[in-house]
């Protein structure tokens, strides 16, 4: 497995990169898909898109709160709108239109936060979005979905513009190796596992899943203790089936999530095994309730453990402690 | 039409005070407005409303729900007799325009959010070539919210004719008058200078308000902004310009003696 995604790095392409590249695929025989940008094209890699489809493209300006209430406007008149803004200004500014002009309207808005969690490394704190999943998972009638792959992003855009619903897309800039390519089956809701084993279970999102999986294979050489990794990249709706089988199938749960410790993917699933009678060991991974420490995207997260090294010390604690 | 405003002031009043709830000044001074829109300007019904071609009315200050709701009834959108469940528990008809209500384009009650909504809506019409129009009616107390006048920029920018956004100018709002709270003045020329065409008028000159329409666009390739210039609690002498009657709810003499009136005004007319 190791040499596995050490090869597919090769041929890794940032998630957002990939979100561009499909959206243009699909708005070649789809002329209802609208792309909103708040001078955004640039970061959100869609340049190309603007030379191509210049007529499906709405630029707004610096201007959040207008972007998602315009992209609301456009959704009700039957466009697929998708309102792309750096994930940290969309859903924290723009959140009364969130709430309001696309989820309680029921506007089908597909909402894509790019250069997520703390993509922008050093920039810090106002440009690091660690709260999106816990106010968007407040929130009625949205579904929100955090792909780790390139696999996994392409189905997603792919998705999005299938279904009429509000959903909210989280990408990263990192370039995201393919986790597994056996694994093929995408729908929203459905978590992927992409390695199986009964020792314990990793579950992550997003730009996570890829150290959760190196994790993996620490904990199998060096420990011999066998994982199972899925990626949850959707968190709402929480794919609870494959929770309880979870927790009935491993001796422990590690969440691991590029997001405060406080209401996102950990909290989720705490809560629902919590009410269902889970009684094993169990440990939330993600940013602490604290300003974030200096440095790029990878050195705030190995600063917080997410990373092989430390998702694997964890799991081995969190398993010495049965 | 007149007799209309009339007896659309008579069932606001009757279903607020059922309700013992409701924003009495507001729809007061913008039931005219809509009386307009509904009877002389929207191309729109209940056979027409599922239609993509059909005009689109937003109702941005959404508190004013009653006096839409009394006029949505009056062209057939549901049974009128649906507006004694208003705010009662488990009605459709809660305090602010919600989609279940037929008739009803988007859910409102934060401010500052039907100009976005509106300017989005009419950028589609544009793309998709189609002729309907967007009508906003906006209050003036709620134009601090900066999310309006970030769509103002892109309304002029996409040079959006279609659309028309009215605000119904009574000058008063929950804490005082709108110039006291925060001083919006002179909009006609902060929204010119924004890129839009404005016209201003009298907002219960009924005849007034539907030539104005009528001009639409009032310039070929500029947002449309009618200031109507209103009373707040108009049509009921003790109410009108009190800013207590923001969302006051009359008591049974209070009402009685409100009733009274209008009907000595419907005799008049």
């Amino acid at each position: 497995m190791g040499a596995t995604i050490e090869s597919e790095i090769a041929t890794a392409r940032p998630n957002q990169d990939v979100f561009s590249g499909v959206l243009q695929q699909l708005t070649a025989d789809d002329r209802q898909i609208v792309v909103v940008t708040s001078d955004s094209r640039g970061s959100g890699k869609l340049v190309p898109f603007g030379h191509k489809f210049p007529e499906q493209i709405v630029e707004i300006g610096i201007a959040e709160q207008n972007l998602v209430g315009v992209a609301a406007g456009l959704a009700s008149a039957g466009k697929k709108a998708y309102a792309v803004s750096p994930a940290c200004f969309l859903t924290a500014r723009a959140l009364e239109q969130i709430k309001n002009d696309v989820a309680y309207s029921d506007n089908p808005v597909r909402l894509v936060g790019i250069s997520a969690g703390v993509s922008y490394g050093p920039l810090g704190t106002t440009h690091h979005s660690l709260h999106d999943f816990a106010a968007l998972r407040a929130i009625n009638n949205m579904i929100i979905v955090a792909p780790a792959d390139n696999f996994e992003t392409e189905q997603a855009v792919k998705l999005s513009a299938a279904i009429n619903k509000p959903v909210y897309l989280r990408f990263g800039k990192k370039p995201m190796p393919l986790l597994n390519a056996d694994e093929t089956s995408f729908e929203f809701g459905k978590g992927r596992v992409v390695k199986k084993g009964n020792d314990i279970a990793i579950i992550a999102n997003g730009e996570t899943v890829y150290p959760a999986l190196l994790a993996a294979e620490k904990l199998r050489e060096e420990y011999g203790l066998q994982a199972t990794v899925v990626s949850m990249h959707t968190i709402k709706p929480l794919d609870v089936e494959l929770l309880k089988t979870l927790s009935e199938n491993t001796k422990a749960i590690i969440t691991v999530e590029e997001h405060s410790v406080n209401g996102g993917l950990g909290e989720a699933c705490a809560s629902y095994l919590l009410q269902h009678g889970y009684k094993k060991p169990f440990k939330i991974m993600g940013i602490p309730d604290e300003y974030t420490v200096t440095g790029s995207q990878v050195e705030i997260l190995n600063h917080y453990n997410i990373s092989q090294h430390g998702i694997a010390d964890v799991a081995v604690q969190l398993l010495a402690t049965i | 039409m007149a007799r209309k405003s009339i007896a659309y002031r008579k069932n606001i009043l009757k279903y607020i005070v059922g309700a013992n709830a409701g924003h009495t000044g507001g729809c007061l001074s913008c039931v005219d407005i809509l009386n307009v829109l509904y009877n002389n300007v929207l191309n729109v019904s209940p056979a027409t409303f599922a239609s993509p071609d059909r005009d689109r009315y937003i109702q941005s200050k959404g508190h004013c729900v009653e006096a839409l709701f009394v006029v949505l009834a009056d062209h057939g959108f549901f049974p009128e007799s649906d507006l004694e469940t208003l705010c009662k528990y488990k009605s459709h008809y809660i305090g602010h325009p919600t989609r279940k209500v037929n008739g009803i384009e988007q859910n409102t009650g934060a401010l500052g959010h039907g100009l976005p909504l509106a300017v989005g809506t009419a950028i589609a019409a544009k793309m998709d070539k189609k002729e309907y129009r967007v009508f906003t009616l906006l209050g003036d107390g709620e134009l601090p919210e900066g999310s309006n006048w970030e769509a103002a920029l892109t309304a002029s920018h996409y040079k959006l004719d279609n659309l028309c956004a009215i605000i119904d100018k009574n000058s008063l709002q929950i804490t005082g008058s709108t110039a006291d709270v925060c001083n919006t003045d002179p909009l006609d020329k902060k929204f010119e200078s924004f890129g839009w065409a404005v016209m201003q008028v009298d907002g219960h000159d009924l005849k007034q308000l539907a030539e104005t329409f009528a001009k639409m666009p009032f310039e070929t390739g500029k947002p449309n902004l009618v200031i109507a210039h209103t009373i707040k609690g108009k049509g009921i002498s003790y109410m009108e310009n009190q800013v207590k009657w923001h969302h006051g709810v009359p008591n049974k003499e209070q009402y009685e003696e409100a009733i009274v009136e209008l009907d000595h005004a419907l005799a008049l007319v």
